[in-house]
């Protein structure tokens, strides 16, 4: 483009060309996690949220609460996540007019599927984890990649630290490498108590976080789990007291919440 | 069902709404969950992926990597279809998952086998299963309409290599279709990273007339050989068996231990011991020769000096 220079008759280009490019993705950095055991799970993330070597801010939220039994971690591109999440929710909701009930977790994974697949050509750059109970109220783990390919599984890290969370989940969770001698048996996968697991995905992140200058700030980690007062007698996961843990009773999702269902806790990650 | 049936009848599949005019088209939910179309960026859908997505893990500097290398076989024998794959999902170097089911359960009498792109073999061949009638789909005729879906796509950036394997009024069948368009009728197929490697054991071992346990422990020891050589194959080894009364899974074995100790004993069609370090040990070195009485099985105890440890843990699938 030219521009003509007012009281010259030369012509002086003032402005250089601009190259345009399409660029609709941004990597916010970060990490998420989620273990199941036996009639719970626990979805993890920290709240950092970064572009390149800035940190925009050190509260921003990973993981929804979907309903009751259903939890969804997301990670890779913020707004895409952002606008994922609510297009879920919207379909949460019109299930729950027109069948009277919460989608059941197998359900809400397929269909996660295919709205991911519904972007084929345009992908939302976000990876997913899918954590809750399922319809016999076992814990569960789905995992997605960008486009809608998915599995269930006991454990899995996504993110910037997957590739330092997954090893050692692998190890503490699924027991891999690990193998029974006369005096220790290797238990079975699966089967951890909530503490336990707890434990575990707490030192995941402490650890990624000394390691990977993209995780850090905090930490949030969702327990489902069958509600206390859904049993006559407290047992299992149930039994375990997260308030005492600094639980606090989960916010945001599609419909109200039984009392003690989905629980976060919140820790401390460093700063630096 | 049957507007996919209808749609995907021919080769000019697309819908008319379905063109590339430059600008984005929205995106709509339909009721059945399925999208009605495809959200599409403003330039040409395969230059737009290449950029940001890994397809064929020729671009490392793409974000979204797609889980991809893979090991698949199937083939047809007397007996039915063997298939058989491995387990491993990998992000460039990475592992991304060594518990990937790559063998796809269309219906009881029909399956797909996943090399590619994940997603698009989940999403299309689970769309198969839509494919009902008074009378079983033909082999030949559900190949045909997954092969019209991903031709009316060509150029947009889909990836994928399957087998679809069945048994119908012509016997068993097995047909290859790949996301170009190819579809082949054939005996023997091996698609994947690993297939090259699959192909020097399959082709070695196959005649028509094997028996279902000659069959089955040709079909693993294939896939063996391709987890041993490919680094992009591995994990674990899944077999099916495609019968007249439908598809059978047979089992899930884990790579390492076919190589130390094989498939387990009293397997039929396995002579006993590992695929592949008895035959690369045996009398041929001293210092790796077990003495008299002295266990050499099991995930411990590989050298002759060391104290072999007891059964390993095999985690059980979800």
């Amino acid at each position: 483009m030219l521009g003509l220079q007012p009281g010259s008759s030369t012509v002086v280009p003032t402005s250089a060309p601009v190259g345009h490019r399409f660029e609709p993705y941004d990597s916010n950095g970060g990490s998420i996690a989620a273990v199941c055991g036996k009639d719970f799970c626990i979805i993890a993330s920290d709240t950092r949220q970064s572009t390149g070597y800035s940190i925009q801010t050190r509260y921003k939220p990973k993981v929804f609460r979907l309903n009751d039994k259903a939890t969804l971690a997301t990670n890779g591109f913020a707004a895409d996540a952002e606008a994922m999440v609510s297009r879920i929710r919207q379909r949460l909701e019109w299930y729950r007019h027109s069948h009277g009930r919460s989608m059941p977790l197998h359900a809400i994974a397929r269909m996660i599927s295919t709205i991911l697949y519904g972007k084929r050509f345009f992908p939302y750059y976000v990876y997913n984890i899918l954590g809750g109970l399922d319809e016999e109220g076992k814990g569960a783990v789905y995992s997605f990649d960008p486009v809608g390919s998915y599995e269930r599984e006991f454990c899995r890290a996504a993110g910037a630290a997957q590739s330092l969370i997954q090893p050692f989940l692998d190890n503490q969770i699924m027991f891999k490498n690990q193998h029974s001698t006369p005096e220790h048996t290797v238990p079975k996968p699966g089967e951890m108590s909530l503490p336990d697991v707890l434990k575990i995905v707490m030192d995941s992140f402490t650890s990624a976080t000394e390691r990977h200058i993209e995780v850090g700030d905090g930490l949030e980690m969702f327990v489902v789990r069958t509600p206390p007062s859904a049993q006559g007698e407290a047992i299992g996961a149930a039994s375990v007291d997260l308030k005492a843990m600094g639980g606090v009773e989960a916010v945001g999702g599609e419909d109200e919440q039984e009392e003690g269902a989905v629980m976060v806790i919140r820790r401390e990650l460093k700063k630096d | 069902m049957n507007s996919i049936l209808s749609r995907f009848s021919s080769t000019n599949a697309l819908p008319a709404n379905f063109d590339n005019e430059g600008g984005r088209q929205d995106f709509q939910d339909s009721i059945n969950g399925a999208p009605a179309q495809f959200d599409l960026p403003g330039t040409e859908p395969a230059r737009f992926l290449s950029q940001y997505t890994d397809v064929d893990s020729s671009n490392p500097a793409a974000r979204i990597k797609l889980q991809h290398g893979t090991t698949t076989l199937a083939f047809r024998y007397k007996g039915g279809i063997i298939v058989c794959v491995d387990s491993r999902a990998t992000a460039g170097s990475y592992i991304a998952s060594g518990t990937v089911k790559k063998v796809i359960e269309i219906n009881p009498y029909l399956l797909g086998t996943m090399a590619g792109g994940a997603a698009d073999c989940q999403y299309w061949e689970c769309r198969l299963h839509e494919l009902r009638n008074k009378e079983r789909i033909s082999v030949a005729a559900a190949s045909k309409y997954l092969s019209n879906i991903v031709y009316s796509y060509k150029g947009m950036g889909l990836s994928m290599g399957t087998m679809i394997c069945g048994w119908d009024k012509t016997g068993p069948a097995l047909f290859y279709v790949d996301s170009d368009g190819t579809r082949l009728k054939g005996d023997v197929f091996s698609v994947g990273s690993g297939s090259t490697f699959a192909y020097g054991v399959l082709d070695q071992g196959y005649h028509w007339d094997l028996t279902d346990a000659e069959a089955q422990e040709l079909g693993r020891r294939s896939i063996y050989a391709a987890t041993h050589r490919d680094a992009y194959s591995g994990n674990t080894i899944n077999l099916y068996h495609v019968k007249e009364e439908g598809w059978e899974f047979i089992a899930n074995y884990d790579a390492m231990n076919l190589h130390y100790d094989g498939p387990g004993d009293n397997v039929p069609g396995a002579p006993g011991g590992g695929y592949g370090w008895d035959v690369r040990t045996q009398g041929l070195s001293s210092k790796l020769e077990a003495t008299e009485g002295q266990q050499t099985s099991g995930q411990g105890g590989r050298f002759a000096d060391e104290q072999p440890l007891t059964a390993s843990v095999q985690p059980p699938q979800a």
